[in-house]
């Protein structure tokens, strides 16, 4: 197995490289006909395959975007679940085109890892999930608790720093993916779970006994989560930031999935026409490399942020989360898109 | 005479590289082995140039930048504070753990149903069979998922041995409750036994990359050395029975030198047993051995004992019957006959098979991942790997240290192969 690992390593540096040095992500992506993009195992409401096979999720609609924007077909997309451990190693090989999976930005990430992130579309910290009846009120309370945890991520770190910090002990347990710190957290093998906050609510929300855990107030890091592509491919990185800044514009102009074709039709405001490429509003997605009604075909395949935070995370949804720092500027939120112009 | 002279004068053409028998397995070594240095290059370059175009450059560096995160078992001192470097041997250090307690172990156990495995026995025989082929012929990664299932969902929670204060006043007892003269609980996350501790401290020295416990260390010098006495007295007794063929009493002296000296130095250390504690949410105090490793050494070593109990069997059949029958009609009995005439003769058969079964037992040690026992593969391949991103450094470290525990292994049975063949006197 180490072996073919290694081997993997290897080929796919040599081989995988050579191609994608020779051609450019969008082109190689236009050529195969369907977007590549690296998502969870299984977490429901950001990524995960429904009883069907198709995947959903709020990450999941973001990859989406980008497809209709390159395509105008949002469905033209093939998912490849990862764990944390393997995904940064799926999108430098190749393997994925693009990676969203609650990945956050660091500046390690950045640099050792030489991946870009290109946006945020989750700002989220790190929080703490346990039984009720555990009895436990704070974080700080865990003096000497087993913990789970899931390996290869920033989580591991800041775990072992807030312990640390607060002069406490802890004995980690580590775990490849949610669904195995789910079953280990269950049947007792750990006494809490930490993770993103927005992750540990959606992992609540699929328990059997969702209200007899709880998710402790102390939020311990901040996690920037967001899309994720290659180092050294600008241009593919620029689709990726400027498919989820449309999103953002769209909410705060008011353009939905339901309304935006008749919106094209009707609009007066130059930079919703710029947006959506109608006509004598020049070319700028044209510039990306994209068609110029790439921007209208995402937001028609799956809406405005705001939208897709509300089917798939929002208030009413089982994992039940609020805007907070993910409201759009406008309403106080740190989610805020640059002049589309 | 000038038939000599006919003979067409030797002159090499080319053409004989390929034509000529005595040439031609030449030039196709030749050609061969230039393709493979070819193609080996080409991999290498490659390799280095798409680094490079990624910006990722060929360095170790990264082993001694602060680790970061916490490692559940180490049995050397660790923090998050110490170097990557320092993560690897604790990662080494368990894989060693596992890989020599699972030899040893699947050593003893394979000897003993390879042989009761011929047993006249029928039950016996039918059923160390069973045994064989139950373990040979399903995947290792199994058994070691389902011991370590069988561990963890089998065993109480901790708090369920908590006592509190109305069940005392009712004067219930708890769910669970400790073992072996309350000094050992086993919970679903692992088996609390109790550690040894020491009055008076002989403190530790540090190396740089890690620090030896002095303590541990006084201890293997003196163990090693009643050891290293006890053979002499064993050899001078052995020495007198040649010599006047009645053998001295040795046992009380044996008995004295090999425990002696340990029974003074932990007197004289006041060592004396800290008994697991149940404190908040786990016990405290006491040593705990989590349910990943003792599952993985359960897996290992009944995986590995079915193919050195067959190792075994045929080591044993391959002696001639001859052997038991003279030694029968010299009146040893079956037990003896197997110890004195049978073993020694079939450890020659044996050995060489049993080093290839310790390779694959250290290597598979690797599988401990599944139950996420942080061994070299979770810490140097797993981890650091991950939060460093240097894929192909850790990769190649880590098939290079596999590789020198291997070797080593090999060498080390080598060696004691040698010394069991039949000597010429
Ligand atoms: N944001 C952290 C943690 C990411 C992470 O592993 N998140 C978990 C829970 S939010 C997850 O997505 N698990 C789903 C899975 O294992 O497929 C990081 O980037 O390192």
């Amino acid at each position: 197995m180490k072996k073919s690992v290694f081997l993997g390593v290897v080929a796919a540096t040599t081989m995988v490289a050579g191609a994608a040095a020779a051609q450019s992500t969008l082109e190689a992506v236009k050529a195969r006909g369907e977007l590549i993009c690296g998502s969870n195992t299984g977490l429901t409401g950001f990524g995960a395959p429904d009883a069907n096979g198709n995947w959903a999720g709020f990450d999941v609609d973001l990859c989406r975007a980008v497809a209709a924007a390159i395509f105008g077909d949002g469905t033209k997309v093939k998912f490849v679940p990862t764990t944390g451990e393997t995904r940064f190693t799926a999108l430098q090989s190749g393997e994925v085109d693009l990676l969203v999976r609650n990945s956050t930005w660091t500046v390690s990430r950045d640099s050792e890892l030489a991946l870009d992130f290109v946006a945020v579309n989750y700002y989220d910290g790190q929080g703490f999930m346990v039984k009720k009846d555990l009895g436990v009120s704070s974080a700080k309370e865990l003096d000497g608790a087993t913990v789970c945890i899931q390996t290869g991520t920033t989580t591991e770190l800041n775990l072992a720093d807030f312990f640390k910090q607060n002069n406490i002990s802890y004995q980690p347990v580590t775990v490849a993916d949610d669904s195995e710190a789910q079953r280990q957290y269950l049947a007792g093998a750990c006494d809490a779970y930490t993770t993103d906050a927005s992750g540990l609510a959606a992992s609540r929300a699929t328990m059997p006994d969702a209200e007899n855990h709880v998710i402790l107030p102390e939020i311990i890091s901040k996690e920037p989560l967001g899309p994720v592509v290659r180092h050294g491919d600008s241009n593919w990185g620029d689709i990726v930031r400027w498919t989820y800044f449309a999103l953002l514009i769209a909410e705060e102009k008011g353009i939905t999935k339901a309304n935006v074709n008749e919106v094209a039709g009707s609009t007066t405001d130059e930079e919703v026409k710029r947006l959506l490429g109608l006509a004598d509003s020049g070319d700028l997605p044209a510039k990306l490399g994209l068609p110029n009604d790439a921007f209208k075909n995402a937001i028609a395949a799956v809406g405005n942020y705001g939208e897709i935070f509300a089917a798939n995370i929002g208030e009413g949804t089982t994992i039940n989360l609020a805007r907070g720092l993910n409201a759009l500027w406008t309403q106080g939120g740190l989610q805020y898109a640059p002049p589309f112009r | 005479m000038a038939v000599a002279s006919d003979v067409p004068k030797e002159s090499f053409r080319l053409s004989m590289l390929i034509y000529d028998t005595r040439y031609r397995s030449i030039t196709i070594q030749i050609f061969v082995l230039l393709l493979f240095a070819l193609f080996v290059s080409w991999l290498i370059s490659n390799t280095i140039s798409n680094l490079a175009i990624r910006g990722k450059e060929f360095n170790f560096g990264f082993l001694w930048s602060r680790a970061g995160y916490d490692i559940g078992q180490a049995l050397i001192p660790y923090s998050n504070d110490s170097s990557h470097l320092t993560a690897l041997f604790v990662g080494l250090v368990n894989t060693l753990v596992v890989a020599l307690l699972g030899c040893v172990l699947a050593t003893i156990l394979g000897v003993i149903i390879g042989v009761l495995r011929l047993s006249k026995n029928w039950l016996v025989g039918r059923l160390m069979t069973v045994y064989v082929e139950m373990f040979r012929n399903v995947p290792l990664l199994l058994w070691i998922l389902l011991s370590y299932v069988i561990l963890s969902e089998t065993t109480p929670q901790p708090r369920d041995f908590r006592v509190t204060d109305e069940m005392a006043a009712a004067g219930e007892a708890p769910a669970a409750s400790m073992m072996l003269f309350d000094t050992v609980a086993v919970t679903n996350r692992g088996t609390n036994i109790p550690s040894p501790l020491f009055d008076v401290s002989l403190g530790s020295v540090d190396l740089g990359f890690m620090s030896v416990n002095l303590t541990i260390l006084a201890y293997i010098l003196v163990i090693a050395g009643s050891v290293w006495i006890n053979r002499r007295i064993l050899a001078a007794a052995r020495a007198r029975q040649e010599a006047t063929g009645d053998r001295p009493v040795t046992w009380w002296k044996s008995l004295l030198v090999l425990f002696g000296p340990v029974i003074a130095l932990s007197v004289g250390l006041g060592l004396h047993l800290e008994i697991p504690e149940l404190k908040g949410f786990n016990f405290a105090g006491g040593i705990l051995v989590a349910h990943s490793f003792t599952a993985l050494l359960i897996a290992l070593t009944l995986y590995t004992a079915a193919f050195i109990a067959e190792i075994v069997r045929a080591g044993i059949m391959a002696i001639n019957r001859g052997q038991s029958e003279a030694a029968f009609a010299l009146g040893l009995r079956p037990g003896r006959t197997m110890n004195l005439i049978i073993l020694p003769q079939a450890l020659r058969v044996i050995i060489p098979p049993l080093i290839s079964q310790f390779l694959n037992l250290t290597k598979n040690t690797s599988l401990g991942i599944a139950v996420s026992y942080l061994d070299l593969r979770g810490t140097l391949g797993g981890i650091t790997l991950n939060q460093t991103g240097r894929e192909l450094e850790c990769m190649l470290l880590m098939m290079l240290i596999y590789l020198t525990i291997s070797l080593i292994i090999s060498a080390l049975m080598n060696l004691y192969n040698s010394s069991v063949q039949i000597k010429a006197r």
